[in-house]
């Protein structure tokens, strides 16, 4: 055993042109998100309640579009949409066309673990949540950009911003691994889109030997089911992680762009992107750490 | 090289019991969109158009839980769902339609028609009005048999009591056996044509007394539903247990990373399920056929250009 790994990322794609307070105020965040996991995996919590605590933390800033953060579709609305994986027996949890629920990842995890279902969708996902949750807050605090569509988007022209979608994948010591992502999706998408972050297998996957969390062109990465595709080439193949990441990446998405961060049950590290930039981070129990962009 | 085609209607907890008046409409439906779906192939029909066109039949037809037959939610209602995909590795997908007749046609114009793959709920229904495919209230789905389905469903507090047996024996037989109760109907058709062209449609009405906004595993490219260029596969049984599993891209990556021949492939994946839980349908780009299945039954055709034709329902050791 390699001991435990964290990685996170806040979405792929990211605007030449961002300014520099803005990249390092995307660092600042990222190390806190990591910093609150390596702590979590310190006091030896398992993989799936890390992956979920952090990607609450992503999810409740509105730097990165998931939660607070979501992106409008064309109607002005607020979809969000996230899904969450436990390796061990690959329970699996996933929500999509949330308006109201706070942090999504939260209700996917309730999914895998208070329903029979693995899926829940629009009105019957927010039903479930008001069955389920007691920290749903009202549409006008989660969604404030409703009330006057912005010409901005997270202090980036909507012209010119790309969109993000939020991510961690854990191994802890006892080789444990798990993956959550979450999203807003795509600005000015149209109501009802489904993209890769809730789908099983295309934005997230963890099994017994990696876990791996997708953003990017949703409709590429569930065409090469981009997250399943790392852990079978492992698998099938016997790739180790980063050459399976890096085949993903050179091969399975065709002309799409796209990035993945993903674990390996022995405790390694490892990311791909062909966009411009990732805003990503990663520290393993040995002491490494690195958060960057480009 | 040749042409090939598959079908199921379901696969799950099939009795062997099945009474005649059940099991024959079943199996003459599955004939006549086998010859359907070989008629269009002969007649150089790309398969991506074959497969649609035996789904929509299959659809049309209330003895299968998909379109006409769908059954229903724990709200009397129904939320159908469908997805497709070519061996470009082109694909769409719909999830919680009320009220379009053909769900397997919506998916192809989520495909063909938007920049996205997958649509649901009111966004689709919005979709299909703007496309102006065929709707109908929500009524004409809502069949006496599923509407005494859900009760018994209701009465057994369970979930997952989908396709056929409104028998009550059968509903006790399940409630003692509680790991058994995975017959969840689906529709799909997998179809490859001589130029090794290969298309994959699946689509449902998802599970009995399922929750409200419940997706499975049909309307999931990788889960349900696959194609690349070297073969086409359609999922059915638990949904829960393909999602976690892969099922349909997993028979795709053994045949092109380990470099298993579509029946080692098929079989495989559905031996690493835990028993029980699904069985699927698949062609290869060369013409092979593979029905594989864990559960009791699946109902199931399939024809290939030499000649071959088989229609059954249960496991071979069964039949």
């Amino acid at each position: 055993m390699g001991g435990w790994a964290i990685a996170v990322h806040g979405g792929a794609g990211v605007d030449p042109d961002l300014p520099l307070h803005r990249q390092d105020d995307a660092k600042k965040f990222l190390t806190r998100c990591l910093d609150l996991g390596i702590h979590a995996l310190r006091s030896n919590h398992s993989a799936i309640d890390v992956v979920e605590l952090v990607v609450r933390e992503l999810e409740n800033d509105p730097l990165f579009n998931s939660g607070r953060g979501s992106a409008l579709t064309e109607d002005g609305t607020v979809e969000m949409e996230a899904s969450i994986m436990d390796g061990p027996k690959r329970r699996c949890g996933a929500v999509s066309g949330l308006v109201t629920v706070k942090n999504p990842i939260s209700l996917a995890r309730l999914v895998m673990d208070k329903s029979p279902h693995s899926y829940l969708a629009f009105s019957g996902a927010e039903k479930f949540a008001r069955q389920q949750l007691d920290r749903r807050v009202p549409i006008e605090t989660c969604c404030a950009s409703v009330e006057t569509p912005p010409l901005q988007m997270n202090g980036v022209p909507i012209s010119v911003y790309t969109p993000e979608t939020v991510g961690c994948v854990v191994v802890d010591s006892e080789g444990r691994c798990a993956a959550a992502t979450s999203t807003g999706g795509l600005i000015n998408k149209k109501v009802g889109r489904i993209g890769d972050s809730p789908l099983i297998g295309l934005g997230t996957y963890a099994c017994d030997v990696c876990g791996v969390s997708c953003t990017g062109e949703g409709e590429a990465i569930i065409r090469g089911t981009l997250a399943r595709e790392v852990a079978a080439v492992m698998e099938y193949k016997g790739l180790g992680l980063q050459e399976a990441v890096n085949y993903v990446i050179e091969e399975r998405l065709d002309e799409g762009q796209a990035g993945l961060i993903a674990v390996s049950s022995k405790g390694e590290v490892a990311c791909g992107f062909n966009t411009t930039g990732m805003f990503r981070g990663f520290a393993t129990e040995d002491g490494f750490m690195e958060v960057g962009i480009w | 090289m040749g042409w090939a085609i598959a079908l199921h209607g379901g696969a799950g907890d099939i009795p062997l019991s099945l009474p005649s008046d059940r099991r024959q409409p079943r199996e003459e439906t599955l004939r006549r969109c086998l010859q359907i779906g070989v008629q269009a192939l002969k007649s150089q029909k790309p398969p991506l158009d074959v497969v649609e066109l035996v789904v929509r039949e299959l659809e049309n037809c209330p003895h299968f839980n998909a379109g006409r037959g769908s059954v229903l939610t724990t709200k009397a209602t129904v939320e159908m769902e469908a997805s497709i995909m070519d061996s470009t590795k082109r694909c769409g997908a719909v999830s919680g339609l009320t009220t379009v007749v053909n769900p397997i046609s919506l998916a192809r114009l989520v495909m063909e028609k938007t920049p996205h793959i997958y649509l649901a709920f009111d966004g689709a229904e919005a979709f299909a009005r703007e496309q102006g495919v065929e709707t109908i209230d929500s009524s004409y789905f809502i069949t006496p048999q599923n509407i005494e389905r859900l009760q018994q469903a209701k009465e057994a507090n369970r979930v997952q009591i989908d396709y056929t047996q409104p028998l009550p024996q059968a509903t006790e037989q399940e409630t003692e056996n509680p790991s058994g109760d995975s017959q969840i109907g689906t529709v799909g058709c997998v179809a490859v044509d001589n130029h090794g062209n290969l298309a994959s449609a699946t689509s449902t009405g998802g599970l009995v007394n399922k929750m409200v906004g419940r997706i499975g595993d049909t309307p999931l490219i990788g889960a349900g539903t696959y194609a690349n260029h070297l073969c086409a596969i359609s999922a059915t049984g638990k949904g829960e247990s393909i999602i976690r599993s892969t099922v349909a891209r997993d028979v795709a990556a053994l045949m092109e990373f380990k470099g298993l021949s579509l029946e080692e492939a098929a079989a495989s994946v559905v031996e690493s399920v835990p028993k029980g839980n699904v069985g699927l349908i698949a062609v290869s780009a060369s013409g092979e056929v593979a029905m594989p299945l864990t559960t009791t039954g699946m109902f199931r055709a399939c024809a290939t250009e030499d000649g071959y034709s088989e229609i059954s329902i249960w496991s071979s050791k069964h039949d």
